[in-house]
């Protein structure tokens, strides 16, 4: 099997890849990209999370990628399995934008900031720190991590790459 | 979301219908500012994971423009009006004799007159679709964006998120025949609001 040098994230995935190997996902816009990285075993991880909360969850089979608070220990979880450790652990998030602005709307529309508070809050949980984030906004983003260097890449359509 | 699976084949003609309408009456009111005829392809009503609802106007990552309106009432959701960069820099050239330049460069002017142009046709779809369901259905402020589409239509989704992977649209695009003005109408209804359409044209679900 040819090696994949990119491994796509979905919207409410999530994932690791290690040895080089890129991690990507796209049309991040109140959603966040949360990605953990550990620079001695050089592991990353990557989660698309869609709501801040399992709380409010009526699905009938959970889908524990999509909400920050399972999402988040999942990750980790998986990392710690292929040898990577929390206390090396270090993160750095992009999203959480607000696409369309409203006077009077209600906290569901609200989605994107909710989504980066929650995820900062986990964080704290866990202690790891936060090494940049790239949130807020009303624009969308693409974003790539760097299994081998941690670097993230941010794409959007008005401000071009950047990287944290 | 297992709920949804479920609709019958009569349920999604019903909700055909409603695209039909809606984006009939639409079709009129964009062929009326043209002064020109607009074609209408026949709805499609798809339940789609959320991967793929993006696909349907090119990938996630594909530009385009879009005016998004919150519908209130009786049966609330989330409306898209779609279109395409090319198509848009035409239709301000044909509505407005707006020319510019630059490719992807678009004026306050321009965005304004787009949003406008967005409101009026999802205005039009709103109204006629209040009228055959009698349910009060009132579009909220537009709002224009330039951007991803992934990103802007995950916006319409979120009511979908608590419930499952996957959102049930109903969607209508319009040709304008030699020209090729593409655009999409996406009605996303909240998940509730199913039952209550259902109800007010007499489909009785279990």
């Amino acid at each position: 099997m040819i090696q994949q040098d990119v491994i796509k994230v979905g919207m409410a995935d999530l994932k690791w890849a290690a040895g080089g190997t890129q991690l990507r996902t796209t049309g991040l816009g109140s959603c966040v990209g949360l990605t953990l990285y550990d620079p001695v075993a050089r592991i990353a991880g990557m989660a698309h999370v869609m709501l801040p909360s399992s709380e409010i969850a009526r699905e009938s089979t959970m889908n524990i990628a999509k909400y920050a608070d399972t999402a988040i220990p999942e990750l980790i979880g998986q990392m710690k399995a292929v040898g990577a450790v929390v206390g090396r652990l270090a993160a750095k998030m992009a999203g959480g934008a607000q696409m369309f602005a409203f006077s009077g709307q209600s906290d569901s529309m609200r989605i994107g900031p909710r989504n980066v508070e929650s995820c900062l809050e986990i964080l704290a949980n866990y202690s790891i720190p936060v090494l940049g984030q790239d949130t807020g906004g009303n624009y969308g983003r693409t974003i790539e991590i760097d299994s081998s260097s941690g670097v993230l890449t941010i794409r959007s359509v008005q401000f071009g790459i950047k990287e944290i | 979301m297992d709920a949804y699976n479920r609709f019958k084949a009569l349920e999604m003609d019903v909700l055909k219908e409603v695209g039909n309408i809606g984006a009939g009456n639409a079709a009129t009111a964009l062929s009326r500012l043209l002064d020109k005829p607009v074609d209408m392809a026949v709805p499609k009503v798809s339940l789609l994971p959320f991967e793929e609802v993006a696909d349907r106007v090119g990938g996630s990552e594909q530009v385009v423009i879009a005016v998004y309106l919150r519908v209130e009432g009786e049966a609330p959701g989330n409306m898209f009006f779609i279109i395409e960069e090319n198509a848009a820099k035409r239709l301000l050239g044909q509505l407005l004799s707006l020319e510019s330049g630059e490719e992807d460069i678009y004026s306050e002017m321009e965005m304004s007159a787009l949003c406008e142009i967005g409101n009026i046709l999802a205005g039009s779809y709103l109204s006629s679709l209040a009228d055959f369901t009698h349910l009060s259905m009132a579009p909220s402020v537009p709002s224009v964006a330039r951007d991803m589409a992934g990103p802007i239509l995950s916006y319409g989704l979120m009511q979908y998120g608590e419930m499952g992977d996957s959102a049930l649209l109903i969607e209508t695009t319009f040709l304008e025949d030699r020209e090729e003005l593409e655009g999409h109408f996406f009605l996303i209804p909240d998940p509730d609001s199913f039952s209550k359409i259902f109800q007010s044209l007499g489909v009785l679900t279990e």
